[in-house]
């Protein structure tokens, strides 16, 4: 489980994330959403250490994150796995490089057991076959698909998403949202999932935060959405005519 | 104050580079990649503009020189004396920094921009010396064999200059190559390398690591690590001369 408390953080005197505090359960789907520019991805990178908070806690189990010092930071991140929103996989490496970076540099296995687990991975993701194949030859989809084997590769406590279905098609990102979903449920991790793809939202979202203007401003389940009165919250959700036509319906 | 803050945050990258390695057999596997990718692949470019200097300098030693009360082999000993004491550690330092330093910068700065370096953060990785380590070592240890070479093809383009172009004869020319030859120069142009390598290397890669945005901040990132590696390369030029010929 992940808990922030009362986050703040600013940039240059702006600020982007105003007293956020949300609970991020073990073994579920966590859901942060909002518009573009409402500060979900500092949110998200913040909570991973990637953007230091001005203020607020945020606790990893009973450890307090934001206290720690460099060694330990370093060691509680070999238990989370992030996928980003670009992939973010390494150029000049292969696919199987690039899976089996952190085998090599955070475990003593043998060379056999190591590509085990890489194939193992890639297979999980459908990836088969792929291990010799650069970035820049792969498609939208299976970028996120390695970058989930990749994310997956050391069996993190907590998986990290950054609107992981941007840029790909409906299909693919429907594809993509179960392959995390089934591995959140597989393996019993903290998945928090920052996305804005209503798709995503209806299909796995399970606990769900809404963030408007850097501050937290609804919290609940895909289902409790439909029924919501939050004004805010429905103008995002229902923005399109179609949407707002179905939700007549029901 | 700027000037002071941006050294300030290039001795606290340097701090992280030069901490304990996660896995050393993994950043032997990274120095070699990169003595290929930095090192070898400037070998052609080295030889060439150091054949062609090396042949103008003769020219112009043999054009300058022409005077009764000055042996011909002066051409041959004055070529050798700026190729060794300056052209092929200076000069070609400067042209590194062009090739080498801007590859390193958009490299580095590039990952920057695309995630690349959040997602090795992520993985508990010391990012920093993960990428930019194996490229100091590797500039350090191969760019000096790039001056032995530059110094070789200098000389063999003033020889060729003199077989060729019959600017002097090769004779006089070899006579000069060998005439009151310190291997002091040698260390002390070596020497200079090793420094001019880690100069190219850190302050490219201090450039790229600091990138931030998009492409168009990649590149002036890039432009900038060339002018500030040339400049520090300058200063350091003097700064050793002064310690190291001036005794």
């Amino acid at each position: 489980m992940i808990r922030a408390e009362h986050i703040t953080k600013s940039f240059e005197g702006r600020t982007v994330l105003n007293d956020i505090s949300a609970t991020f359960e073990k073994g579920k789907t966590n859901l942060i959403i909002g518009r573009s520019g409402s500060g979900k991805t500092v949110f998200l990178k913040s909570l991973v250490g990637l953007h230091p908070v001005d203020s607020g806690e945020i606790y990893y189990g009973d450890t307090c994150f934001t206290r720690l010092g460099f060694r330990e930071l370093k060691a509680i991140r070999r238990d989370m796995g992030m996928i980003f929103q670009g992939g973010a996989l390494l150029d000049s490496s292969s696919v199987e490089e690039n899976v089996k970076l952190p085998l090599d540099l955070f475990t003593t296995q043998s060379e056999h057991e190591k590509m085990e687990r890489v194939n193992f991975c890639l297979e999980r993701v459908n990836l088969h076959g792929a291990n010799h194949l650069y970035p820049s030859e792969l498609s939208g989809g299976m970028v996120k698909r390695v970058a989930i084997a990749r994310a997956i590769v050391l069996n993190p406590k907590y998986l990290f998403c950054d609107e992981p279905n941007s840029g790909l098609d409906p299909m693919t990102s429907v594809v993509i949202d179960h392959l995390i979903q089934e591995i959140t449920k597989e393996y019993n991790i903290t998945t928090i999932i920052n996305t804005h793809d209503m798709n995503s939202v209806m299909g796995i979202g399970e606990k769900i935060i809404y963030i408007h203007e850097g501050r937290k401003w609804w919290e609940g389940s895909s289902a409790d959405i439909l029924t919501s009165t939050n004004k805010e919250l429905n103008e995002f959700v229902f923005a399109s005519e179609l949407a707002k036509a179905a939700r007549a319906k029901l | 104050m700027n000037f002071l803050k941006t050294l300030g945050q290039y001795f606290i990258l340097m701090g992280k580079v030069f901490s304990r390695p996660e896995k050393a057999r993994i950043y032997y596997r990274r120095t070699m990649f990169e003595m290929e990718a930095l090192g070898f692949n400037s070998i052609v470019i080295t030889a060439i503009i150091s054949f062609f200097i090396g042949a103008v300098i003769t020219i112009q030693m043999a054009i300058n020189l022409e005077s009764p009360f000055i042996p011909p082999m002066m051409i041959g000993y004055t070529t050798r004396e700026t190729m060794v004491l300056e052209f092929a550690s200076t000069v070609t330092a400067l042209i590194l920094a062009g090739k080498v330093g801007s590859s390193i910068a958009s490299e580095i700065g590039t990952m920057r921009i695309t995630e690349q370096i959040d997602a090795l953060e992520i993985m508990g990785v010391n990012s920093a010396s993960y990428l930019i380590l194996p490229k100091v070592a590797a500039s350090m240890i191969f760019f000096p064999l790039l001056t032995v070479l530059s110094i070789f093809v200098g000389v063999v383009g003033g020889y060729i200059m003199c077989m060729f172009g019959g600017v002097c004869a090769p004779e006089d020319y070899l006579t000069g190559l060998y005439f009151d030859f310190r291997p002091y120069s040698i260390t002390y142009t070596l020497l200079k390398m090793v420094v001019f390598a880690y100069i190219i290397t850190s302050v490219s890669a201090f450039y790229g690591y600091n990138a931030r945005g998009n492409s168009l901040e990649v590149g002036r990132a890039s432009t900038k690590a060339v002018v500030i590696s040339c400049i520090v390369i300058l200063l350091m030029d003097l700064v050793m001369t002064q310690l190291m010929l001036l005794r």
